[in-house]
């Protein structure tokens, strides 16, 4: 690497930048990035107890074990579409079919299991593959024409809404087998205590694991260090934060495997956006995309990557949620499908604008959404009510999105 | 037309009658152009005389209308960017194309970063420090997104990342034009080191204090014409007598103008 080492480390020698080590200057830093707009997860963190708070003191049944598990079970089905949908925004384009895309998965694998009589993995897969012809012709429609997404999805929302309505025909809904192994995924399977509890230390000791080696590698390099005290409250924090959450949900029904899926995806997803070229390349083009392609990325095939991936999700989403209603109707996917999923992204802090966003943001934006959801259907409220209130969220989290772009601007962030 | 050939054997880069239409304007007509190995090439003219085109046609960004292109001796189609930096092309744009969004890690590796699969950021960060650190580079942090850099230290990202892929040709298109003093000899001195490691070099500049302290031959561009090989010791009043397609030009007169003030005054 470097050929001798000198006193300061290579990433110190600007005596012009106050340099945050320990855990006073991890705070200070964290204050200094709200301050100029990079919100990161905070507006999440604070919906999220200002809704428990109001829900819980109109009906104390909201913060119920059991009924937070079925918040999970819910959550799964909504939180694979967003997860596609922050691919799509990171590149700064949308998809509006998402809602569509779904039910027309939950009608093409109801027909095929159920009427046409093909195993459940089968008709699952045609569903996915439906899924992601979708999302190449969205993005064939983007490349070649220079079609933008928002119109070719909007006509895709129509189409694919007539195709399912055409799959489903007269009888307008199929039930699926209660008994039938994904039918129990999507409404009764749990994990053991012992299995959840592993899982929520798992992610503390990976972290731990993968800082420390990165520190050693740092240091070798002659690379400064946050240092180790910060590593291990990061990691001390999420894991009490994840064993009171367990816990507390085991003392109900317990973690929901669909939900322990969906969280599987946010994580794969998330590696792939921050660790490999690929999720470079999809920051890249959603940040300026001439430059990218100058850079010699090829920006279509990210555009297609991203529009096949946000498809073939939003089919994924549609599945589950069949399995959740143990039927596919005429109504899957339709109503609020698609501002659900596409909010919980926003909300959890995928700019509007693309090249900026994670896939964690699906996972707390899902949280958010689901927990209003749920909180209103509690309540009694008619849907007439929850999609307005729903639709001021919306209208809240992308208020929020573009003032904190400005700040950023004016604080020289992107 | 006036030419000093002062290299000798193959050259890297020939550009034989290269033509670039964009509908009815002709940006380029029928250009000729040799870059040999270990040679400062300077492309001036006016605003409009087609370097910035010519430059974004050899980076792969425009394809030609018209001509060839030979690139050590083997013709070659330069139909997307990345085939020019694949080729040994690299370039540096004048809007420079940085991501705002990413940090300057990121961008110095954009599109090569070093394992694909597992990004190696220590690595990265590595390289990106030592490579900052022989430009004289003045970056505070490489972990700060672009969009929180100035001009200059922009300018400098973006020369810092044309030669991470140890180019055969460089190209740089008004390199100095944002930046301060010491950052302009630091590009110079660079410039000079880049063509001492036997790669070629295209310097696209207005300023000709530059153009001939790094220069070996001057090619001029008019109305996207080539308009006469000069080289470096070739007068000012030359060259914009090239540039501007005649002696007689507001330049000229601007100067003689000021001497006749002089001999008046003194």
């Amino acid at each position: 690497m470097t050929e001798e080492k000198s006193p300061t480390a290579l990433d110190r020698s600007d005596s012009r930048v106050r340099h945050d080590e320990g855990i006073i200057g991890a705070v200070r830093a964290f204050m200094d990035r709200i301050r100029s707009g990079d919100l990161g997860m905070l507006p999440v963190a604070v919906g999220l107890v200002l809704i428990a708070t109001v829900f819980t003191s109109l009906n104390p049944v909201f913060l119920a074990p059991n009924n937070l598990v079925n918040l999970l079970f819910d959550a799964a089905a909504v939180g694979c579409i967003s997860l596609g949908v922050v691919c799509v925004l990171l590149l700064g384009q949308i998809d509006l079919s998402i809602g569509s895309m779904s039910g027309l998965a939950s009608a093409l694998m109801g027909v095929l299991w159920v009427k046409m009589g093909l195993p459940v993995p089968l008709a699952i897969l045609a569903a996915l593959a439906a899924g992601a012809l979708a999302g190449l012709v969205y993005a064939s429609f983007l490349n070649r024409f220079g079609m933008p997404s928002f119109v070719s999805t909007l006509a895709g929302l129509l189409a694919l809404l007539g195709m399912q309505l055409y799959l489903l025909g007269s009888t307008g809904s199929i039930n699926l087998n209660y008994n039938s192994a994904l039918v129990r995924f999507g409404q009764i399977l749990i994990m053991p205590a012992w299995l959840s509890y592993l899982l929520a230390v798992l992610p503390g000791v990976v972290i731990v694991v993968t800082g420390l080696r990165a520190m050693r590698r740092r240091a070798e390099a002659n690379l400064s260090n946050p240092g180790l005290s910060v590593l291990l409250a990061k990691t001390g924090l999420l894991t009490v934060a994840l064993l009171i959450a367990v816990s507390y949900l085991n003392t109900g029904r317990g973690v929901p495997y669909m939900f322990g899926l969906f969280v599987l995806l946010v994580v794969i997803m998330n590696y792939a956006l921050t660790r490999t070229k690929w999720g470079r390349s999809m920051f890249a083009v959603g940040g300026n995309s001439e430059a990218a392609r100058r850079a010699g990325i090829n920006v279509n095939r990210i555009r297609l990557s991203a529009f096949m991936l946000c498809s073939t999700l939003a089919a994924l989403g549609g599945v589950l949620s069949a399995a959740r209603l143990a039927s596919s109707s005429q109504q899957a996917g339709t109503g609020d499908v698609n501002l659900n999923a596409i909010a919980a992204a926003v909300i959890g802090g995928t700019s509007l604008f693309g090249g900026r966003g994670s896939a964690w943001s699906a996972l707390l934006g899902v949280l958010v959404i689901q927990a209003i959801s749920n909180g209103l259907t509690l309540l009694n409220l008619s849907s007439s009510l929850r999609y307005m209130i729903t639709g001021a969220v919306l209208a809240i989290a992308v208020i929020v999105d573009s003032l904190a772009r400005q700040s950023r601007a004016s604080h020289g962030r992107a | 037309m006036g030419s000093s050939q002062s290299t000798t054997g193959e050259p890297i880069l020939r550009l034989r009658g290269v033509s670039k239409q964009f509908g009815a304007v002709s940006a380029l007509t029928d250009i000729d152009l040799d870059i040999h190995a270990g040679e400062v090439v300077a492309l001036v003219g006016d605003n409009g005389a087609g370097k910035s085109t010519l430059v974004k046609t050899l980076a792969g960004v425009h394809q030609p209308t018209a001509g060839s292109i030979e690139f050590m001796g083997r013709p070659v189609t330069l139909d997307s960017p990345g085939t020019a930096l694949d080729l040994g092309i690299a370039t540096v744009f004048q809007d420079l194309a940085l991501c705002e969004n990413l940090d300057v890690v990121a961008n110095l590796f954009l599109g090569h970063e070093l394992a694909p699969w597992a990004l190696d950021e220590v690595q990265m960060e590595v390289r990106a420090w030592t490579l900052l650190q022989e430009l004289a580079a003045r970056i505070p942090s490489v972990r700060e997104p672009i969009a929180s850099l100035s001009g200059g230290q922009r300018q400098t990202v973006a020369i810092a990342r044309s030669l991470l892929l140890e180019p055969k040709i460089i190209m740089l298109d008004e390199p100095t034009a944002a930046l301060g003093v010491a950052q302009t000899a630091e590009v110079l001195n660079l410039i000079e080191r880049v063509r001492d490691r036997g790669h070629g070099v295209v310097l696209i500049s207005h300023n000709m204090e530059d153009v001939r302290a790094v220069a070996d031959r001057v090619v001029v561009l008019r109305l996207g014409r080539n308009n006469g090989v000069f080289d470096a010791n070739t007068s000012n009043e030359e060259l914009v007598a090239a540039i501007t397609g005649a002696s007689e030009n507001s330049v000229s007169r601007r100067r003689a103008r000021k001497l006749e003030e002089m001999d008046h005054s003194s």
